[in-house]
């Protein structure tokens, strides 16, 4: 639908030369699950696989898109039970259970082909378990702090670069009578955000992946350093009240109505500003500020991916599918403002003309040389993060019980490491 | 018609085998898909679920025996202890129902112009799903917006954020939950009513009995069936309060609000949950203490039947 006849015809010359030997055309069946059940992103894949089948009118594709939530819960029993070809997942971690289990189709072959080992580089690292690749990405968005700019401008504050400049504009925008930060922690996982930020900034990347891999305890001073820096936030009162209460979506309405100045929010929390009435005159993003001097700046840029299962019956098409998702221009498609907005994984995409994804394209491509992280709960196993992004919220609403928790996460991390 | 043929007198032994033991094996024959659907998703269920709170076992891959091992970690487990005490909670005073639905009752089983509309407006949350319930309830709730805090605020008491509060988060969702729960006792306790005696009341009467001393030593005797079927079905929904816990705080806050059941649907089958075999022991304790109740509902049943 979207797609010309022309990008068409150039994604069925970039698949097929990337292809090698393949014949174009494929036939017999092809079964996608898709966890992209919001309107848009539904739109776009189904734009999408409709323009696959239009390059192999003989294949037969049937598509399932199960709610993004529950799909969470159900990818193990379909995986088990009645596998698909192609099936939507997340990187790093997150796939760990799976691949552990068997049930993921290494496509290290895919990845060994120069068309996707010379385009994708920057995402291997994410898709890489015990050396093989398990998938490919078809997306990826930045983090950051997304703020209104009428309020900075109104009180003169300027997008901070250092923690002291994070907590003098913070102390004047308490003063003005709002809050700091919006944010709703009662699906905890908003609170890993915040966590992941102060730690690479405050550690680096590398100890924060120590922490991730349980070869640092919680009860660690370091780790003790990075609360402490939270914590100063938190007694200055920089989070607006009762976090506990809200989901992410009910915590956007005190940055929508001025009663908070800013947001740390993935790239997905620009279309639901926008909507609210935040135009780019209102609405602006700058990279999570520096804590430690010298500690080189990591970012959290989640990516989400596509799988073949190992229980899958059409694997050759399968992987057909997943070299035409990655391809350039496939990648520039999908990912432009009027479908997905995020970023395109492939190097010889273009990012399409939208603030916020060059902003976010600049410092990931540019300014985060301490590495990319996936986000807390795709980095730490998935045991340990709900543990720890439960004791994360216990954290921000009492403070004092850090010993308590840090205590608590170290016995989580014996058991679920050993 | 006297040569009329007789009866033939072989005719006993020629009888099926299903006609000589009919009385005995018809029954079987009726209660026989029951006790097969019963056998089938409650009896085999309740032993898989046995067997796997052994293992150590993500629902994926090998499962490794472990004995006793993950019971041994319940013990020690705080968010285990403040779901068992949430729990005790819960079957405390979700009971507040049972009396709250009497009083209601009595109060409704009047002849005023009008009382069939009052009736249906107190049964009618009984009505909603539970998801409504809890949403309204945690709008009810809210910090800032929230009517309650309204009403605090017009006696002049501070804001009080009832579910962001691991103090009072449970008994603000059990609030929640007795709304529903207490329209239905009334509905079990106004269909008694119709049915008590109105010749006992009329001899209570006559020996001067009135008020406390009628309600108590006339009525509450002749409302026991009903009293028996409220207590039953709110142990029932206590132990069941799944959907209010997670439309409302999602076990929260920090998983102070969890119960058993919302705490082995976290461990063992949630978004970040894989320890089937913790989950399974989880639903053991579970199991044990309904156990303990339907236990008593059974014995009195019996104890009923051989009364007549």
């Amino acid at each position: 639908m979207r797609f010309t006849t022309k990008t068409m015809l150039m994604a069925l010359a970039g698949s097929t030369m990337l292809a090698g030997a393949a014949t174009a055309e494929l036939t017999g069946d092809l079964k996608i699950f898709l966890d992209t059940s919001n309107p848009a992103p539904r739109a776009t894949m189904e734009a999408m696989i409709a323009d696959f089948g239009e390059l192999h009118p003989d294949l037969n594709i049937e598509t399932t898109v199960i709610d993004r939530e529950a799909y969470k819960t159900q990818i193990r029993n379909f995986l088990t039970a009645d596998a698909p070809d192609v099936a939507t997942w997340y990187a790093a971690n997150r796939m760990t259970p799976y691949v552990s289990a068997g049930l993921f189709e290494d496509v290290s072959d895919l990845w060994a082909e120069p068309e996707i080992a010379e385009n994708l580089a920057s995402t291997k690292g994410a898709m890489t378990i015990d050396g093989k690749q398990w998938g490919v990405p078809y997306t990826y968005y930045q983090w950051g702090i997304y703020y209104r700019k009428d309020i900075y401008e109104e009180l003169g504050l300027n997008e901070p670069a250092t923690f002291e400049e994070m907590k003098s504009n913070c102390q004047a925008i308490l003063d003005s009578g709002r809050k700091c930060y919006t944010i709703g922690t009662k699906f905890l996982w908003t609170a890993g955000g915040w966590f992941d930020y102060l730690n690479m900034r405050t550690h680096g990347f590398d100890f924060h992946m120590e922490l991730a891999n349980g070869d640092v305890k919680w009860t660690d001073d370091r780790v003790k350093q990075t609360f402490a820096n939270w914590r100063e936030l938190i007694d200055m009162g920089a989070f607006v009240d009762n976090h506990q209460n809200y989901s992410w979506q009910e915590s956007l309405p005190f940055i929508v109505n001025g009663e908070a100045a800013a947001i740390l929010k993935g790239n997905f929390a620009v279309a639901p500003l926008r909507e609210a009435g935040l135009d780019d005159s209102k609405l602006d993003f700058y990279q999570f500020p520096a804590i430690t001097e010298g500690v080189a700046l990591a970012e959290d840029a989640p990516t989400d991916t596509f799988h073949i299962p190992a229980n899958a019956s059409n694997k050759e098409n399968a992987k057909e599918f997943l070299r035409f998702v990655v391809s350039a221009n496939v990648q520039t498609e999908i990912n432009n403002g009027e479908n997905l907005g995020q970023l395109p994984v492939n190097a010889g995409s273009s990012v399409d003309d939208d603030k916020f994804l060059n902003e976010g394209f600049t410092m990931l491509s540019e300014n985060s040389p301490g590495g990319v992280a996936q986000f807390f709960d795709r980095d730490f196993p998935a045991e340990m993060a709900a543990e720890a992004m439960q004791g994360l919220q216990e954290f921000m609403v009492f403070p004092d019980n850090l010993d308590d928790i840090l205590a608590r996460l170290d016995k989580v991390q014996e058991r679920v490491y050993q | 018609m006297t040569n009329a043929p007789a009866v033939p007198v072989t005719s006993a032994p020629q009888r099926g085998w299903y006609k000589r033991n009919e009385i005995a094996v018809t029954p079987w024959l009726f209660l026989a898909p029951a006790i097969l659907f019963f056998a089938f998703y409650v009896i085999w269920p309740i032993y898989q679920s046995i067997a796997i709170s052994f293992y150590d076992w993500d629902g994926l891959g090998e499962a490794r025996f472990v004995g006793m091992a993950n019971y041994v970690e319940l013990m020690d487990d705080s968010a285990f202890e403040v779901s068992l005490w949430n729990n005790l909670k819960w079957l405390l005073f979700y009971l507040l129902a049972i009396p709250g639905g009497l009083f209601i009752a009595l109060f409704l089983n009047q002849t005023v112009t009008g009382i069939r509309i009052y009736k249906s407006l107190f049964f009618f949350p009984f009505v909603l799903s539970q998801v409504v319930v809890g949403l309204v309830f945690s709008w009810f709730y809210l910090p800032n917006e929230g009517l309650l805090n309204g009403i605090l605020g017009l006696v002049g008491l501070g804001p009080i954020n009832v579910l962001g509060d691991p103090t009072m988060a449970t008994y603000g969702i059990i609030a929640a939950g007795l709304w529903p729960q207490t329209a239905y006792c009334m509905i079990l306790y106004l269909t008694g009513l119709n049915a008590v005696d109105p010749e006992q009341i009329e001899a209570g009467r006559l020996d001067g009995a009135k008020g406390w001393k009628m309600l108590w030593y006339i009525i509450i005797p002749q409302l026991k069936p009903a009293t028996f079927i409220a207590f039953v079905v709110t142990i029932i929904g206590a132990l069941r309060s799944f959907d209010l816990i997670s439309i409302m705080t999602n076990g929260g806050p920090f998983g102070q609000t969890r119960v058993l059941s919302f705490y082995m649907f976290e461990k063992a089958l949630s978004e970040y949950g894989f320890r089937m075999g913790y989950g399974a022991a989880i639903a053991v304790v579970l199991f044990l203490i309904m156990l303990v109740f339907i236990a008593y509902f059974l014995w009195s049943m019996w104890a009923e039947e051989k009364g007549r």
